[in-house]
């Protein structure tokens, strides 16, 4: 059977350490390649600024999951019921790609922003925001478990 | 006798609208770039029409999807006063 390409967006609260992070995201990974997903790429933003305030935070670890699986296998629906469980869990998205999807999001991993015309004049903005809430997190992170 | 001056009124010429995705093959419009879908929606965060962005009707309704990933994911407001 041929396998479905989905990508997941999770919003962890900021109020985490860089270790609990990194243990919610490997436990994520695990869901997935353990349930026969095959993980084709992860991306971490770092503690990004919100739209608008969840839960009464204004900030957020975001982390992005494209994974393939068998529609079979249900996947999807194990990994939204663990992070409706998960109390760190501010938001989720969990959506299935298309093929335009899956060819997009290869260009963008090789770093081909120039592809359609309009992102790639949004595009360069993005990588200086995404560096720069990295370094803000590993800094925050320790203030932030100071407050809680 | 003097002729009365007819009066015809000047058609205002605009550039034609076009559909950018169809233009530049956009096939896929990303719902993680903000960004990008702010030109397609108002100070007020809310979607502009068709007839004001000129995209086709297929694009429309990926614009729209995008827009509302966005915003579930908090990376566009539901509502905002003023975001340009």
């Amino acid at each position: 059977m041929a396998k479905t390409n989905y990508e997941s967006v999770v919003v962890l609260t900021p109020v985490l350490s860089e270790k609990m992070l990194q243990e919610a995201v490997t436990s994520y990974e695990k869901l997935i390649t353990e349930n026969g997903g095959e993980l084709i790429h992860k991306e971490n933003w770092g503690l990004t600024k919100m739209a608008y305030p969840i839960q009464k935070k204004t900030t957020g670890f975001y982390q992005i999951f494209e994974f393939a699986a068998e529609p079979s296998a249900e996947i999807v629906d194990k990994l939204e019921l663990a992070y409706r469980r998960d109390e760190q869990v501010l938001r989720y998205l969990c959506i299935k790609l298309d093929k335009h999807a899956v060819k997009y999001n290869e260009r963008r991993r090789n770093g081909e922003f120039n592809k359609p015309k309009e992102v790639a004049a949004a595009e360069p903005a993005k990588p200086q925001t995404k560096a720069a809430p990295v370094a803000e997190a590993k800094a925050e992170s320790t203030t932030s478990n100071e407050e809680a | 006798m003097a002729k009365r001056k007819r009066y015809t009124r000047t058609p205002i010429v605009r550039p034609k609208k076009y559909c950018r995705f169809k233009k530049s093959g956009i096939k896929y419009i990303d719902y993680k770039n903000p960004d990008f879908l702010m030109a397609f929606i108002n100070e007020q965060g809310k979607l502009l029409p068709r007839r004001i962005t000129g995209t086709s009707l297929k694009y429309q309704r990926k614009i729209a999807v995008a827009v509302k990933r966005c915003r579930h994911i908090a990376l566009l407001p539901y509502v905002a006063d003023q975001m340009k």
